[in-house]
């Protein structure tokens, strides 16, 4: 259990990285009628992925709305209702789709408080999904963090577990700047302890998801349970792995990030999105920057092929990190070979 | 309407037969677990493909989506390439890279279905303009269906093609859904063809469940276009059979308008029309669609025992 976790209340319930996603939409709704939804079905469908079922009977057609197939203008739009004072959750079926609306994430939405010298706020929030999932091909299944990761005035929030789903949330949509908010497709059925009270995860802290000494995994979203799973594979031969989840990419908790590595001396960052260009590449840097003497080996990367996630699932499988990859990994760090 | 022959409505029918034996046979294969991911079939829209395929040559093009089987065979896909593809084979059209979504047949001028919804949109556009610019007489159709006409592209597309005078036929198969959102709440005018007027665009409307209608509307578009007349936009109406994708029921679909448009098969409409029209016996009628089953099931044996890609050949591409 993370330390977030067993520092929270007691009463507790286990509940899908879903229905959390759809407390959070629910609870902050409630809370403030500035709050409201758009997105391709999420309003009568509930949502392709079921995040947004049943709260078009509560709130009503005005604050849940099904967009047309206009990506570029329904984000654009969210843009635009946020700076004159809603606070739009915008959802983008899959991040792939995020693509057609480029211009007013980048341009609009992480310039807009810049430009404006300051004065003007995007407390806009966009709800995608992304990652590998089962035979859904290259235009359904990008990771694609890195090109939001890469733009200056972007928040960039992707959690692995239904408490943070829910904290990191309702966290967003009280945020001023504008949030890219990427869940996974695999993670949306999985389950996880959430408080029975109110509660929020304040944007940029980090969660050491399993402590360990020997190593540090360092993985977010899905890649999070991948790292787990080798983690207590490993702990059978005696290695102590800690599993570190950024959960916030942008800002990213790098005091906490560097204390992990002062400790273990050792790190693998496990990425599901391709390696080029990537926020793997990014984290590798600052931890030599800032604890390059504590370290006992070069830092190794985990990370998905350069290339399109083919259709056939052999070879879909090839091309992100396993957990025997994970394992095997730590393995040849510790031992030194 | 014009009378067709025996050989040309046996043609369409044909066709028409084989997008539906595809569809179920796959949809079988994909209840079994021999197909993954994301299969949207091409159910009560067989007329359309056929129809406008028929008015095509060879050296045409065309962009389809992500229900794209139909477009596919008419246009005159090989059944083997196509379930192998389903199946991701080293055999399929795609080498199992890409898919229900993703299959194409470049050198036959099938520029590929697509997982963006209007994706294909600016590529037919392209694929017009390239044609244009070297002099030829090849047409090129995109297929969209109406959520595809709420993107930006349709209307940026439109105005270029407009402007252009390119040979481009855009063709909006209005199954009135995408997904489960009905076209008119998130339009106010779900007559699509009405948009063409406002770029200059010669529009057109038909009834997509009738493959005589939709070919003869084809046909006249596409001789605007070879003739430098073009674009043109054709709207065809119909509404798919069951849910938007394999795993979808459907639910949203009201029973009577799925009735309805049930009660107007294309497929059985097509042969009404070999028959009546064409003057064929049952028994030709027969024929045709044992040849066509034959056919299929020849396509699956070859899929299924096909290798799958090799993955070190793979991991050497990448
Ligand atoms: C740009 C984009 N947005 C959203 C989707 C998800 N999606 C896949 S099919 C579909 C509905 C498409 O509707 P329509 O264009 O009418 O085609 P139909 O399914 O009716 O053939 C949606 C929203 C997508 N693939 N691409
Ligand atoms: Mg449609």
């Amino acid at each position: 259990m993370s330390t977030t976790q067993e520092t929270a209340q007691a009463r507790t319930r286990t509940i899908m990285y879903r229905e959390a996603l759809n407390e959070a939409l629910r609870e902050e709704m409630r809370r403030d009628p500035k709050v409201f939804l758009m997105g391709e079905g999420v309003a009568q469908r509930g949502g392709s992925y079921k995040v947004t079922t049943g709260l078009l009977d509560e709130f009503g057609p005005k604050r849940v709305m099904d967009t047309p197939i206009s990506e570029a203008s329904f984000v654009g739009a969210g843009v635009g209702a946020a700076i004159t004072g809603m606070r739009p959750v915008v959802e983008i079926l899959f991040v792939d789709f995020a693509m057609l609306a480029l211009d007013q994430i980048a341009n609009q939405a992480a310039k807009f408080k810049f430009i404006t010298g300051g004065k003007g706020k995007v407390p806009l929030v966009l709800r995608t999904q992304g990652g590998v999932g089962s035979g859904l091909a290259a235009q359904h299944s990008q990771s694609l963090e890195a090109l939001f990761y890469h733009i200056p005035g972007l928040k960039l929030i992707m959690p692995s577990t239904p408490y943070d789903a829910k904290g990191l949330l309702k966290s967003a949509i009280r945020e001023d700047d504008p949030v890219i908010f990427i869940e996974h497709k695999l993670l949306y059925m999985t389950t996880g302890e959430v408080p029975e009270e109110e509660y929020s995860i304040e944007l940029g802290k980090a969660d050491i998801k399993r402590r360990g000494t020997d190593v540090t995994i360092i993985a977010w979203s899905h890649m999070v349970l991948r790292a787990l799973a080798a983690a207590e594979k490993l702990a059978e031969e005696g290695i102590e792995a800690e599993v570190f989840d950024p959960r916030s990419l942008v800002p990213l908790d790098k005091e906490m990030i560097i204390d992990s590595v002062k400790k273990t001396e050792n790190v693998v960052i496990v990425q599901e999105a391709v390696r080029r260009g990537g926020i793997a590449s990014d984290i590798a840097s600052i931890i030599q920057a800032e604890a390059f003497d504590y370290l006992d080996g070069p830092i190794e990367i985990l990370a998905g092929k350069n290339t399109p996630i083919p259709f056939n699932l052999n070879l879909e499988k090839a091309c992100v990190p396993q957990e025997e990859d994970i394992i095997e990994a730590v393995r040849r760090m510790v031992s030194g070979t | 309407m014009a009378k067709y022959s025996k050989a040309m409505l046996a043609g369409l029918y044909k066709t028409l037969y084989t997008i539906r034996v595809f569809e179920n046979s796959c949809i079988k294969l994909y209840r079994q677990g021999l197909i993954r991911g994301y299969f949207h079939p091409y159910l009560g829209q067989e007329a359309i493909a056929t129809g406008v395929c028929a008015a095509l040559e060879k050296d045409d093009y065309i962009t389809s989506t992500h229900r794209g089987h139909g477009h596919c065979i008419a246009w005159g896909g090989d059944l083997k390439k196509m379930v192998a593809e389903l199946l991701g084979k080293e055999t399929g059209y795609c080498s199992g890279r890409g898919g229900s979504m993703h299959i194409a047949d470049i050198t036959a001028g099938n520029l590929g279905a697509n997982g963006i919804v209007g994706g294909g949109i600016p590529l037919g556009l392209g694929a017009a303009l390239g044609a244009s610019i070297r002099g030829e007489r090849r047409v090129a159709v995109t297929f969209a269906s109406d959520g595809a006409s709420n993107n930006g592209v349709f209307a940026e597309s439109l105005n270029m093609a407009g402007a252009w005078n390119l040979p481009y036929i855009l063709v909006i198969e209005n199954n009135q859904y995408a997904v489960s959102t009905p076209i008119e709440e998130v339009t106010r005018v779900s007559d699509l063809y009405k948009r063409g007027p406002g770029y200059g665009v010669e529009s057109v409307c038909v009834d997509g469940n009738d493959v005589l209608e939709v070919y003869q509307q084809a046909k006249e578009a596409v001789t605007l276009c070879r003739r430098g007349k073009g674009p043109v936009l054709l709207e065809a109406k119909t509404y798919r059979h069951m849910g938007h994708h394999v795993n979808d029921p459907g639910a949203y679909m009201p029973e009577e308008t799925l009735a309805y448009y049930k009660s107007k098969d294309p497929v059985k409409i097509g042969r009404k029309y070999l028959l009546e029209m064409g003057k064929a016996t049952e028994e030709e009628a027969r024929d045709i669609e044992k040849a066509v089953e034959h056919e299929m099931e020849e396509a699956i044996e070859f899929a299924v025992t096909s290798p799958e890609p090799s993955l070190e050949e793979f991991l050497k591409e990448v």
